[in-house]
């Protein structure tokens, strides 16, 4: 589907923000990951409109960075964390029990679109190994048990906003350092949660 | 030992609001920006910076005053700030952005004055979404209160700055990647010549590329002087520096400290020790492209002279601990996946090299390996990184192929029996 007035709109602020359109190629394809879940065919000649460049060089650009997804994701993105100071903290046991829970392998989403699961490289939370994001919220400290019992409650309660805070206050434990701050802002959908790309929400409390 | 807080004192002190702008205000801030602004002198900046001998947070240490000292004239000239930190096991620039946002954009404003910068961009990853909100929301309040936009503060100095968020890729952390990321192309680092983006940067002006952790250091310098700066830590290292503590400590976390002291007495006094008791088999003292120090190394002082003597590099600050139990082998095939993973592609030493080198460590490690693999492994590291010498010779465009061989090298060097104790006894017909 090609983008309504109000997206175009936004996109086109965003494009105001840098000296050169093709600068706002990244923040655009998260405005398209938050309208489809993915990286649209659609999207992809919208956004080589609004550029001025090629189709295939919108499509280059996408496929370099993990965080744009070619398919569908799920409501959640379960991003469970496997680099060194995680693996050496046994993120083997929570990648096996979210696989687990879950039964998909890495990338895969379930046929209900609820999950999709990721093993990915390093989120800056080694302090806090090992640790998950769920729609980029980290989450620290997790065991396997407890990382079972975050996907039941997402898949139960399914909260329209993802809050750090909340999951890590149910389900965290050892933090990479004190947040201090508390925080109730969180992520909607499969994409950073970001004002620029205005999908930053707070969640009532 | 006792930590020094300079860049993480403000946080300390409001833990629950240091990232307000009113806060910030009241404990100081923005007054380094004030008297920066009264003075009306770019020079004297820039001859703090110098006068502070800081080193570039980043990881390659380059002195931050002479990188601004290259900043080539032209009417339009860019600070980029590098928040995409994504060295595993580094943590630092989280917690800065996190809950002190405020310390970095005033940074950013005096860089800006100092070398008459009209337009900074704040490259954050993408997976940081949390902090970029904190700095997105500081950088709306400071433009409210007149510190950001046009005629700061009713003088004649304007600046923007752009928050940008990454999408996934740990190459952007080389700052040519981050240049055409930010410029909305694939994060592939950029051939040198030209070596300084001060030269030659983004949209090809010269650009200022900083850390955010040197950044957020610059308001502490301008209100105390360089020379007090330079007084703190040791000849080389001068100030303190934020390590981030991770592995198998019992209180990992964010320290910051003066440069100087041992690693294993950082250790001990802020990481409480081994969990369980345990001794330390090997930590990796600067982030994951580090080559590891054995558990009989922990007498080497936390410097970047020091370490880079010793034959690894104090990078990003990250260090992670490895008890006596650890699989060496699993420790270093999850590093050289993660490069395997973050190779940009471009070079062909580091594309097939690091994807090999990964596809062989997984053979070994579920014990399926060959005899004829050990060699194997330093074929292909050699192909990569000629001799492996440290600090690394090239074959490629950037240090990210050579970083995979750190973990390798370290292997073989000092635990080599962990690899041959994998390799089955008995050797297969078909070799």
């Amino acid at each position: 589907m090609s983008w309504e007035k109000e997206l175009i709109d936004k996109a086109n602020e965003i494009i105001e923000m840098y000296p050169q359109k093709r600068s706002a190629l990244g923040p655009l394809l998260y405005l398209a990951q938050e309208k489809d879940g993915y990286i649209s065919n659609d999207s992809i000649v919208e956004i080589s409109n609004l550029v001025g460049i090629t189709e295939v060089q919108v499509k280059s650009v996408a496929s370099f960075y993990s965080m744009y997804k070619e398919e569908q994701t799920g409501k959640y993105l379960l991003s469970v964390c496997k680099s060194i100071s995680c693996e050496i903290n046994d993120s083997r046991s929570v990648i096996d029990s979210v696989k687990n829970f879950t039964g998909l392998e890495n990338y895969e989403t379930d046929t209900e679109k609820v999950f999709t699961f990721e093993e990915v490289e390093c989120i800056g939370a080694c302090g806090g190994a090992p640790a998950v994001q769920v729609n980029y919220e980290t989450v620290e400290g997790l065991t396997s048990e407890k990382s079972v019992q975050m996907c039941e409650w997402l898949k139960e309660e399914r909260p329209e906003i993802i809050v750090a805070d909340e999951l890590q206050e149910k389900f965290g434990g050892v933090k990479s350092f004190d947040w201090a701050i508390k925080d109730n802002t969180g992520t909607s959908y499969s994409v950073p949660g970001f004002q620029n790309i205005g999908t930053a929400k707070e969640k009532s409390q | 030992m006792k930590e020094t807080l300079l860049l993480t004192k403000h946080m300390r002190e409001f833990p629950e609001n240091s990232h307000q702008i009113e806060i910030y205000e009241k404990n100081n801030g923005y007054s380094a920006l004030k008297k920066v602004l009264k003075e009306g002198n770019p020079e004297n900046v820039i001859n703090e910076i110098k006068d502070s001998n800081i080193r570039g947070r980043g990881g390659a240490g380059f002195p931050t005053g002479v990188k601004w000292g290259f900043l080539a004239e032209n009417e339009d000239r860019y600070l980029v700030i590098n928040g995409d930190e994504s060295e595993p096991g580094t943590f630092k620039d989280r917690i800065l952005l996190e809950r002190d946002p405020h310390q970095l954009i005033e940074g950013v404003i005096i860089t800006c004055f100092a070398s008459n910068i009209k337009k900074a961009f704040i490259y954050i990853r993408g997976e940081y979404a949390k902090p970029a909100r904190r700095v997105q929301d500081a950088v709306q309040q400071a433009y409210e209160k007149g510190y950001l936009g046009n005629n700061i503060l009713g003088t004649n100095f304007s600046l923007d700055v752009v928050v940008h968020l990454g999408a996934g890729a740990y190459i952007c952390g080389e700052e040519t990647a981050l240049l055409n990321s930010l410029e909305g192309k694939r994060g592939e680092p950029r051939l040198k010549p030209p070596y300084f983006p001060a030269v030659m940067g983004l949209y090809n002006k010269p650009t200022l590329v900083n850390n955010v952790e040197t950044i957020s250091s610059v308001p502490w310098i301008i209100q105390n002087s360089g020379k007090e700066y330079s007084k703190l830590g040791v000849e080389g290292s001068t100030g303190t520096r934020i390590f981030s503590l991770s592995g198998h400590v019992n209180n990992p976390g964010n320290f910051e400290i003066e440069m100087g002291k041992s690693f294993g007495e950082f250790i001990d006094t802020f990481g409480k020790g081994i969990k369980n008791n345990k001794n330390v088999k090997a930590y990796i003292p600067g982030g994951a492209s580090a080559p590891w120090f054995t558990g009989d190394q922990l007498d080497i002082k936390m410097t970047i002279d020091d370490v880079a003597n010793a034959g690894s590099m104090l990078g990003s600050g990250a260090i992670v601990v490895m008890d006596e139990d650890t699989n060496l082998v699993y420790a270093a095939k999850s590093i050289v996946s993660f490069f395997a993973h973050e190779s940009c592609g471009q070079c062909t030493p580091c594309r097939e090299g690091t994807t090999w080198l990964e596809m062989i460590l997984e053979r070994i490690a579920s014990g399926r390996g060959r005899l004829s693999d050990i060699s194997l492994l330093i074929d292909i590291c050699d192909n990569i990184s000629p001799g492996l010498d440290w600090p690394p010779k090239m074959t490629t465009i950037c240090p990210l192929g050579p970083s995979a061989v750190s973990p390798i090298t370290s292997l073989l060097n000092n635990f080599s029996e962990e690899i041959t104790n994998m390799l089955p006894t008995k050797i297969p017909i078909t070799q």
